[in-house]
């Protein structure tokens, strides 16, 4: 395997408080090959968005990094500041946000959007510029692109404007794209084709992408391998089919269980008890373990459990196995 | 869009009918302008010569006609206090308010935008929170008082600037104006500031708020997140975004200086209409606070019309959304 | 104990705490609003009282003693020989109860009329809502100013010294009253379409106790914070009127009132007759502003 685009060595993100220091990321490592898609799961909370706005470096004050290392393209890029960490936003990593009714100015056509962030990242002319405006419209599916350059954003309809928004992100393409629920405030029937654009767009160009979303459909339809985050630690990283089909933590396990997807033809949807514990109050040990019917003294006295001291694919002292779920199968 | 501007312009002359009906009322119902003008000392028949010569013998229809028919071709009636038209005495004091307010109003806008966008934009910097902490003792300060000190400083202790009047004025046959003069000019400076002061507080922390409240904002983050230089995130995406509302409240801010210019004027002694209106207030003299009132009104109903359309101007949104309002 | 740690330990007091400039501002308001409701047992002179009076004390220098009488003042005399730091203290028991009364008066109809324009909708709203429109086209001062020189013409001439302190309020009031309705409208709007306000009103609740009991208490934070920053507003309206003249009379000092007196002594030396008056006046004004902003942040999370 080449050297991945993406690769993030236990980055940790720390929020201090009046109440101590909060860590919604804890010591989170992951690659992205180029082409990959690499899907973020988690419930609210549990540090996806944090993770991808700490690649970017978008963290909001007071939130910041304060361990670990990000490379991208060999290069390390968490210590980044002012015009270095500019040039690599946009030009190397483009980024997708969740809303896209809030996330384009109302008071700019959407070609001047697109024009101005072509100019800022690549040696062109304005007229060049607006050629590669146009071209990115069109490749994004808008019909009528011509016209759709002098319109503004509000004259789009939502799932048009995900898509001018997906234009914006990659018009200076780059290596690598963070797209943040960029289905979540979209309408059912649209969300289906922004994330089939998504990954076409990524598969031709072989670029990077961290999809973050809590929606395990869309993760089974794009992801090819998936980081599933709890409490803001990594508790399973593996290919899609093994998280969806043969998860080994129990936590991977109970959002399978709880999710209706079709293509797992199960009988029934479980539900995890309890809910995830706040930041504020962490467990000692696994963060999981109150809520997991395997749990053992181990579980709860720290160290708790992570993927490199586990079997490098789960976090959990006691992951499931084939016979766990076969047995849970009979049962039910 | 058309539509919506003549309905505005219909509330707006709504609004100006009950300001004349609020003036009207005063002539009619509040005090008795009589008592005022004659004192103690009146005869039945100075009473009856005085009624008839104002025309408050009249019924009540037949008055309130004349003072529509005469408020619309400016005519406020005579003033019961200098016994000449309130016309003529309003012509020749406006141009010193409308001077003094011009030169206010632009010091307010021009210090208050500048200002709000640089401690919105250093937001954590020594610079900004003094200014910030400054404005706050400018906002608690009374107009009254910043007239004070100032003539304090640069008057009693400097001796730099006249405390009171206009200094020199020359005479355009139908407008005065302090322009023109250096000692005109330098008399303008502190009333000015007096007077600007407050608006610009005022504009410099809505500024700052909406800035502040734009740069939050997904469109700006995503922007950043595109790798826009820090110009273009803060003037291109932000500030503009931030002027929408901004338009409205600097809008009714410049009306309210010239209502502002009262306080002023009373300070240092302005001949404007300000100071008129002071005074017809301290003699209940009835016909130049109604004309008084009949004209303010008039501006700030002018001023709210203008910012109306402004908006257009500024926001694609509301331009389509009025002539074609489709999904 | 327990609850008093508790409350001491909540994030409103925790954030008292740690700004300096609300817990000062706090300070001198209560020291102000004391020193104004015990004016009688501080001040050294009743300055209303003529026979304590000697006009041989006249511009006496503050902390120097009177060349003929020997007397000191703390703050010296003006021209008729009253104390200025009596004046100062009565002055400001009639601008604090002229803002106090004014914004209660002006919170209660405000308060009223946005509960009944959010509740009613309908023409109660439109012709509450237009009124407030209207008015809010001018300037506070000038309805003030308005409403005064409208009452002031509707009294008779020799009640218009007593009746002055109530016109103040009345028009301070009268020029105060939008800002409540309009936020009070706006959140009974949002209120009455929740689940548990159409719940209470299923059961039979009447529409004042719905009003009362549920829609109320969800303002209540933002009305807190209009009225304090409406005091300092008041506070400032009333000065700005009595300097002018139209508003405290001359028997009746109030802060304002002793500014105007004062400024006819700027130029010819008698600096303390006008700055001590106004040196109170801005302290009051700018802590009561302070502590309205402060409690805005921290009411408001969201501004922080």
């Amino acid at each position: 395997m080449t050297d991945p685009v993406l690769s993030v060595r236990n980055l940790t993100v720390e929020i201090p408080t009046r109440r101590g220091v909060l860590r919604p990321v804890d010591g989170v490592s992951y690659d992205i090959a180029a082409g990959e898609i690499l899907g973020v799961v988690g419930e609210s909370g549990a540090g996806k968005s944090m993770t991808g706005n700490a690649v970017i470096g978008l963290l909001d004050p007071p939130a910041r990094i304060t361990g670990g290392e990000i490379h991208l393209l060999g290069e390390r890029i968490d210590q980044l500041k002012g015009e270095a960490l500019r040039k690599i936003r946009g030009k190397k990593i483009g980024m997708i946000f969740q809303d896209p009714l809030t996330s384009l100015n109302p008071l700019l056509k959407v070609g001047e959007q697109l024009t101005e962030t072509i100019l800022a990242h690549l040696p062109v002319s304005q007229s060049d510029a607006e050629a590669r405006a146009l071209a990115a419209l069109e490749e994004v599916g808008i019909p009528a692109a011509t016209q759709r350059l002098n319109s503004y954003p509000h004259e789009f309809s939502g799932g048009m404007r995900q898509r001018v928004v997906i234009a914006l992100a990659l018009c200076a393409e780059p290596s690598l794209v963070i797209a943040d629920e960029p289905t979540t405030a979209l309408d059912v029937s649209v969300q289906a084709q922004i994330i089939a654009l998504l990954k076409r767009l990524c598969r031709e160009r072989g670029t990077a992408v961290m999809l973050v979303t809590h929606d395990m459909g869309v993760i089974a339809e794009a992801a090819d391998r998936v980081a599933v985050m709890y409490a803001g630690r990594l508790a399973e990283l593996a290919p899609v089919q093994q998280v969806v089909q043969a998860p080994q933590h129990p936590y991977t396990d109970g959002l399978m269980g709880s999710t209706p997807l079709a293509s797992l033809g199960q009988k029934r949807l479980r539900q995890i008890p309890g809910s995830m514990p706040r930041l504020t109050a962490l467990p000692d040990g696994c963060a999981f373990h109150p809520r997991c019917q395997r749990a053992t003294d181990r579980c709860r006295s720290n160290p708790g459990p992570t993927l490199a001291a586990c079997n490098g694919r789960a976090a959990c002292w006691h992951p499931l196995t084939d016979e766990d779920r076969a047995a849970r199968e009979a049962t039910a | 869009m058309l539509a919506y501007v003549i309905r505005r312009v219909f509330q707006s002359l709504i609004v100006l009918l009950v300001v004349g009906l609020v003036a009207f009322s005063m002539f009619t119902f509040v005090g008795d302008p009589i008592d005022n003008m004659l004192g103690q000392e009146r005869t039945d028949a100075d009473i009856a010569r005085l009624r008839a010569q104002l025309g408050l013998d009249q019924p009540f229809p037949v008055q309130y006609l004349r003072f529509l028919e005469n408020a619309i071709q400016g005519n406020f009636g005579v003033s019961y206090r200098q016994g000449r038209p309130v016309a003529e005495i309003i012509a020749e004091r406006a141009p010193a308010t409308l001077e003094l307010a011009f030169v206010s109003g632009l010091f307010a806008i021009t210090f208050g935008i500048g200002l709000g966008v640089f401690t919105a934009l250093r937001r954590n910097g020594w610079a900004a929170n003094t200014i910030m902490t400054l404005s706050l003792v400018g906002v608690s300060l009374p107009t009254f008082l910043i007239g004070i000190v100032l003539i304090y400083i640069f008057s009693v202790e400097l001796n730099w600037l006249p405390s009171f009047g206009r200094g020199e004025v020359v005479d355009l046959g139908w407008w005065t104006t302090g322009f023109l003069t250096a000692s005109g000019l330098k008399a303008l400076i502190l009333p000015s500031i007096t007077l600007g002061l407050y608006q610009m507080t005022l504009i410099m922390r809505l500024v700052r708020t909406e800035m502040l409240e734009v740069l939050r904002q997904d469109y700006i983050r995503f922007a950043r997140a595109r790798g826009l230089k820090d110009r273009a995130v803060h003037f291109r995406h932000a500030l503009k975004n931030t002027l929408v509302p901004v338009i409205t409240v600097t809008g009714l801010q410049l009306g309210s200086i010239i209502a502002f210019a009262i306080i002023t004027e009373t300070v240092f002694q302005w001949p404007g209409v300000g100071l008129l209106f002071i005074n017809a207030i301290q003699f209940v003299d009835i016909p130049v606070m109604a004309a008084y009132l009949m004209l303010i009104s008039v501006m700030f109903v002018m001023i709210n019309l203008i910012v109306d359309l402004l908006y257009f101007a500024i926001d694609p949104r509301l331009r389509v959304d009025r002539t074609a309002a489709k999904g | 104990m327990t609850a008093l740690a508790r409350a001491w330990d909540s994030d409103f007091l925790y954030s008292f705490r740690r700004s300096p400039v609300a817990v000062v501002s706090f300070l001198v308001v209560v020291t102000l609003v004391l020193a104004a409701l015990f004016a009688p047992l501080i001040a050294p002179h009743d300055p209303f009282d003529p026979a304590t009076l000697n006009l041989m004390n006249g511009f006496t220098p503050p902390m120097t003693p009177n060349a003929f009488t020997g007397e000191t003042f703390l703050m010296g005399t003006d021209d008729q020989g009253r104390d200025v730091f009596s004046t100062i203290l009565y002055g400001m028991r009639i601008s604090l109860f002229v803002g106090f009364s004014a914004v209660l008066f002006a919170l209660i109809l405000g308060v009223t009329l946005g509960l009944l324009a959010g509740y009613r909708g309908g023409w109660t709203e439109t012709v509450i809502m237009r009124v407030a429109d209207v008015q809010l086209t001018f300037p506070a001062i000038l309805v003030a100013m308005l409403i005064f020189g409208i009452a002031k013409g509707i009294t008779p001439v020799e009640y218009r010294d007593q009746m002055a302190i109530w016109v103040l309020i009345l028009a301070i009031g009268l020029s105060d009253w939008v800002q409540f309705a309009r936020v009070v409208r706006g959140a009974t709007l949002v209120e009455k379409n929740r689940e548990y306000v159409q719940a209470a009103r299923l059961i039979g609740r009447s529409s004042g106790a719905i009003m009362m009991r549920h829609i109320l208490p969800n303002v209540l934070n933002s009305v807190l914070v209009i009225a304090t920053i409406s005091l300092a507003l008041a506070i400032i309206a009333e000065a700005t009127l009595s300097f002018l003249g139209v508003g405290a009379p001359p028997t009746q000092p109030s802060l304002g009132t002793l500014i105007r007196i004062g400024q006819g002594f700027l130029f010819s030396g008698e600096w303390w007759i006008l700055f001590f008056p106004s040196v109170t006046l801005l302290a009051l004004a700018l802590s009561v502003n302070l502590l309205g902003d402060w409690l805005r942040d921290a009411l408001n999370p969201r501004l922080r």
